[in-house]
């Protein structure tokens, strides 16, 4: 199973806008979440679930309103934190013509990770593509990427984990190790956002759901019986 | 991680997907190859033609090639997001820029030290007494076309056109760096061949302020 030595990174979201043209993707989202919580995103394609995670992941600049990680180190801006943060999105994230070690190589050594050639070895192990670790990620089938961009995001052992959708391409064998992955790191600490289409595994594993509804929390729910229905909200649109 | 450490981390990748693929190189190669071969079947120069017109149809074919090459630079690390991912693990985006421009201006010089050759063969145009003076100024014409050009392929990856964007961005802003690198190289093909530190210094002095203006706003171009 996954290490985890670091604590859980709360983040707070607040009076997130992002605004594309004319257009709301988020319309003020306020959000905080605890260091060690697990909460699943919902909503229907477009609700702003993707928005939401990448600037929570400081990947896209938010038209107004704060986003700031909690650790250790104190309250912070995600660009400043977000190397301790693991991402794991739409897409891969990933070099087609590097082999899954040399994509690991690379960005184990862009985020210094101690001890890299250890942590790469049992990460590869782990999500069971050790016998292919020299092949070239272009050989490799969706739900082999999708396992590679989980060890990617979990090289540097995070305190948060941003996931989007991380169960696509996966098999349903591939979605339960991922599901036991998961566990782990959330029983070890590790703040888990996931966005997820329904009820899975994965969401079975979330203590906290939020649905988004046109760019707005429409739903926040923590343990009890509205989890199911928040989640099963968007399954059945 | 220092900027160095990640930008050579960063370069050795640079290099591994490029001689894997051989996208850039092919391309560049290819397209300068058929710009110089053809003149020269159209136009059939004489030696004293090919002095005087030469330095400006290489400068042409590089420029050109430049803009095709440049062109995938960022927008390959759009295909699977791996500039998000870049983004996410480095401290100083800085690096990012450094590593490709360190790249594009490498696989630029290289193809311009084989066309040379290739030129001085087709054009009957003597340059062994020039080489290293010759390299010189390929080296900081490239550097400044990649410089530039990498900082507007960062910002057409991200545009509608993209095609049309980066040369339509790039071909104005480089005119000081076209006209500078062309009487610097005219010189160095005239029967009594001389370097123009003048205009070497205009070449410097223009990848400088380029270089720095990528440095200080760098961050802004990868924003999405």
């Amino acid at each position: 199973m996954v290490s985890l030595t670091a604590h859980g990174t709360g983040i707070q979201l607040e009076n997130i806008e992002k605004r594309y043209g004319s257009i709301y993707a988020l319309k003020q989202v306020s959000l905080e979440i605890a260091g060690g919580e697990c909460v699943a995103l919902a909503g229907r394609n477009g609700s702003g679930k993707t928005t939401l995670l990448r600037i929570a992941a400081g990947l896209v600049k938010p038209t107004s309103g704060r986003v700031a990680l909690l650790d250790a180190q104190g309250a912070h801006g995600p660009r400043n934190g977000t190397r301790a943060a693991g991402f794991v999105g739409h897409a891969t994230m990933l070099y087609e013509e590097l082999t899954a070690e040399e994509n690991l190589r690379l960005f184990a050594r862009l985020l210094a990770v101690p001890d890299a050639n250890t942590r790469i070895a049992r990460l590869l192990r782990e999500v069971g593509l050790e016998e292919r670790r020299g092949s070239p990620l272009r050989t490799f089938s969706r739900g082999m990427r999708q396992r590679v961009a989980i060890a990617r995001a979990l090289l540097r052992e995070p305190g948060l984990l941003l996931l989007d959708e991380p169960a696509t391409g996966l098999d349903p064998a591939g979605t339960q190790w991922l599901a036991g992955q998961l566990r782990a790191l959330r029983d070890a600490g590790c703040t888990i956002v996931m966005s997820l289409h329904g009820e899975s595994a994965l969401s079975a594993l979330a203590k906290r759901a939020v649905r988004l509804e046109r760019g707005k929390v429409a739903a926040d729910t923590r343990e009890g019986a509205d989890l199911g229905a928040v989640l099963a909200f968007s399954d059945a649109q | 991680m220092s900027l160095l450490a990640t930008t050579s981390a960063l370069l050795g990748k640079e290099l591994r997907t490029e001689f894997r693929s051989r996208e850039l190189l092919t391309t560049t190669i290819v397209f300068i190859l058929l710009v110089v071969v053809l003149f020269s079947f159209t136009f059939d120069p004489s030696a004293a033609e090919s002095r005087r017109f030469g330095p400006g149809l290489l400068w042409l074919a590089f420029l050109f090639a430049a803009s095709l090459m440049l062109q995938s630079c960022f927008v390959r690390e759009q295909n699977n997001d791996t500039l998000g991912a870049l983004r996410l693990a480095v401290a100083d985006p800085f690096a990012i820029f450094l590593a490709k421009l360190s790249a594009n201006t490498l696989f630029l010089f290289l193809t311009e030290l084989l066309m040379v050759p290739v030129f001085t063969v087709l054009y009957n145009v003597p340059l062994l007494a020039v080489v290293p003076q010759l390299a010189l100024v390929l080296f900081l014409g490239s550097f400044g076309l990649a410089v530039t050009g990498t900082a507007l392929s960062a910002v057409s990856a991200q545009a509608r056109m993209r095609e049309l964007m980066l040369p339509l961005l790039l071909l104005p802003l480089l005119t000081p760096l076209l006209i500078a690198s062309t009487e610097a190289t005219a010189a160095l093909f005239d029967t009594k061949p001389a370097l123009r530190w003048d205009w070497v210094a205009i070449l410097a002095a223009f990848d400088v302020v380029f270089l720095t203006a990528v440095w200080l706003f760098g961050e802004y171009l990868l924003e999405e």
